[in-house]
């Protein structure tokens, strides 16, 4: 047995790494977007493609959002496996009509003789001083969407191997890139990458005993940071990574839960009609008996999302995560 | 070189010197509609083609009245006729080779129909189906667009791609007046120019976008106009013509399968039909307006042609008339069976693999259905 070199990574890297491995095993595979060509993409994710396989095969569109999607669909149905960027989460909205009214629901309406094999990369979330429209949480948007797949990950090696199970899926699949995340570093080989992720399988980053963190991409980190943290309170907080909102794995999220008998859901994302509610319902429904305590969220607030100066008091934060998990009805216990 | 690489290389030009990109004189469209019939153009036009267009043209006519009439009888959920503008469907349709596609908006299931799909699959959503009826790898028609504008980027996409893969392939999308006021059409037009894709786009200018007169749509000079500022040629065409509507597609086809890439070609014609048989058109036009196109009617426009000049008798007008009915019959006929419908097929394709949760839907659909409760669900 050889032992590989394991070096950090950042999550930038292994997407960039993910899509030249896609690029290169299947010829129909086809990155399009803003910028994404001499430029590298904005967030560089797309470095040196257009380099290596040329304009035909990492193109710079022109700046319209719909036209994107909209030719990457026309060119999904002559057999290709556009993958798009999209440059920011709040400039996708253009693309929303093609996405619903076409991309999601093509497969259907032809009864599966049409379908769409688009990855829609979406960098998403706050936390990086962006300015107005560059810190949108929009995945409630497109988890109320049928025939969408919905992904994110929260670490570098599952970038790496969701983002080739984004590529390699005959469906359409919405990849959301948790943007403060491209430069967080993990261990992860390069030149020995993971093997492709399925998609819909959540996964549990740390085992706990008193309750249950339900969270995704970008609000794992600080979820593994508050369990940490909780350790001083004498709580033992287990913490579940989705990385799939669609499909949506209650198969792991319920064992976890019915361990537990508490949980707490957490993103950025607001929390009226956001995914926290729908996860909430989900658990109540298929665990009541197993909870000790509601359900809680703790979700960005029903506001836009606020300027960078401010952006620090909308994020859920460890001490915010905390306070909810000390509102989790331990008196019953005692 | 690649795809990307033929395209024209746009570097700014170093202070203070500007230049035109491209010389505009050439992209503008003709200062009226061009037109065969009643020219002299049409003497030197193929009399078998011009019969061929002439069948199409009643056939389309019958397709549409029968279609109508299938609503009033409840066999179609809706329809939107495109009584008055067969010759831009039917054109449309055959000026594409069988490896080409067709890109058709909701009111073009004739341009579908001529083109070789099945009527009663052409129909088959306007019948109140929840799927688009017709295989679109089959006869290479896209499926029936509703969400106006939205299939001319797929149009675009998908001849960008043959182009990729090195075929010969070109796309030709409907659209009406009413959709070039979207974004999809101004992204569409845009991307194909940029790329030189092999795309034609017939914009079929019936005069309303429901209720709404082109007047309150666009101030542009004509719809052709448009592409010249999209750096692609616009030809301005009268869309009963269907000779001149053939000639002008087939020309811009060709012009897009040999690299010159794509055309927008407005086809000036009527909707004599109000918008849909759910549409009341007196609120919005006048009976005399409507009467004054039917003296335009591109039926009589080629009847008066063939026959003058002797190339249609009486068997040929016969013959057209008699296969117009037959598909009239076979669409009543087969319409008016009851369709059968399972409503687990709601379940079955949505995704490639079918997601937790629409198992438990689909269980509790059937448990439903199996609790055999009379009738329709409560």
């Amino acid at each position: 047995m050889t032992t590989v070199a394991v070096k950090p990574a950042t999550m930038a890297q292994a997407l960039t790494r993910a899509l030249r491995d896609a690029m290169a095993a299947d010829p129909s595979v086809h990155v399009m977007g803003e910028d994404v060509g001499t430029l590298g993409g904005v967030f560089r994710v797309t470095d040196g493609l257009a380099k290596e396989f040329g304009e035909d095969r990492c193109t710079d569109t022109p700046l319209a959002e719909a036209g994107i999607l909209g030719t990457a669909v026309g060119m999904a149905m002559y057999g290709l496996r556009p993958v798009v960027e999209m440059q920011f989460d709040a400039f996708a909205y253009p693309s929303f009509e093609q996405l619903i009214s076409h991309v999601a629901r093509m497969r259907n309406r032809t009864r599966g003789k049409m379908p769409l094999p688009i990855t829609i990369r979406v960098p998403y979330g706050g936390g990086i001083g962006g300015v107005e429209h560059h810190s949108d949480s929009s995945e409630a948007y497109y988890m109320a969407t049928p025939g969408l797949h919905v992904v994110t990950p929260a670490t570098v090696p599952d970038a790496y191997g969701l983002l080739r199970a984004a590529i390699a899926s005959d469906d359409p699949v919405v990849f959301l890139e948790p943007k403060r995340l491209y430069w967080s570093k993990d261990a992860w080989n390069p030149d020995d990458p993971q093997t492709v992720e399925p998609i819909g399988r959540a996964v549990v980053r740390r085992s706990g005993r008193s309750a249950t963190l339900i969270t995704y991409g970008p609000s794992v980190p600080v979820c593994l940071e508050a369990a940490e943290a909780a350790r001083a309170e004498g709580w033992d907080l287990e913490v579940v990574d989705l990385r799939s909102l669609v499909p949506f794995d209650d198969e792991t999220v319920c064992a976890s839960v019915r361990r537990t008998g508490r949980a707490v859901v957490v993103h950025e994302s607001g929390g009226f009609g956001g995914p926290g509610g729908e996860i909430a319902a989900r658990v109540t429904e298929r665990c009541f008996h197993h909870l000790e305590a509601p359900v809680l969220r703790v979700a960005g607030f029903d506001i836009p999302y606020p300027p960078p100066m401010l952006e620090r008091h909308h994020l859920p934060g460890v001490d915010r995560i905390l306070d909810a998990v000390a509102r989790l009805q331990w008196e019953a216990e005692s | 070189m690649t795809v990307m690489e033929q395209r024209g290389a746009y570097r700014p030009s170093p202070p203070p010197a500007w230049q035109p990109r491209t010389d505009p004189t050439p992209l503008l469209p003709d200062a009226a509609p061009y037109r065969v019939l009643g020219t002299e153009a049409a003497a030197k036009a193929d009399p078998e083609l011009l019969r061929r267009l002439y069948a199409q043209l009643v056939r389309g006519r019958r397709y549409n009245a029968q279609a109508t009439a299938l609503t009033k009888q409840g066999r179609l959920a809706v329809y939107p006729s495109s009584t008055g503008q067969e010759a831009c469907e039917v054109a449309a349709a055959l000026a594409l080779a069988d490896r080409d596609w067709l890109f058709p908006s909701y009111r073009d299931t004739l341009a579908a129909v001529v083109r070789g799909v099945d009527p009663v699959e052409a129909l088959t959503l306007l019948r109140g189906d929840w799927h688009t009826g017709y295989d679109p790898y089959a006869h290479r028609v896209a499926p029936l667009c509703t969400p106006l504008a939205t299939q001319l980027p797929h149009a675009v996409g998908l001849a960008h791609a043959a182009r990729l893969k090195g075929d010969d392939v070109v796309a030709l999308a409907i659209v009406g007046d009413g959709g070039t006021s979207e974004g999809d059409f101004h992204e569409a037009l845009n991307f194909a120019a940029v790329w030189q894709a092999p795309v034609v786009f017939l914009v079929q200018n019936n005069g309303f976008a429901i209720s709404v007169p082109l007047a309150k749509q666009t101030a542009a000079p004509s719809l052709a106009h448009k592409a010249v500022g999209y750096g692609m040629p616009g030809r301005l065409v009268d869309g009963n013509d269907a000779a001149a509507v053939h000639e002008v597609l087939t020309d811009a086809v060709q012009h897009a399968r040999v690299g010159g890439g794509p055309t927008l070609v407005e086809a000036v014609t009527y909707r004599v039909e109000a918008h849909t048989n759910a549409d009341d058109d007196k609120r919005y036009r006048a009976d005399s307006e409507v009467d004054a196109w039917r003296d335009h009617d591109p039926i009589a426009l080629m009847e008066r042609e063939l026959t003058e000049r002797g190339w249609l008798d009486e068997a040929g007008v016969r013959a057209a008339r008699e296969d117009a009915e037959a598909l009239a019959a076979d669409l009543r006929a087969r319409l008016n069976q009851d369709p059968e419908l399972d409503p687990m097929d709601l379940f079955a394709h949505v995704y490639a693999q079918p997601m937790p949760q629409l198992r438990e839907q689909r269980a509790q659909l059937r448990a439903e259905l199996e609790a055999g409760q009379e009738g329709e669900p409560r």
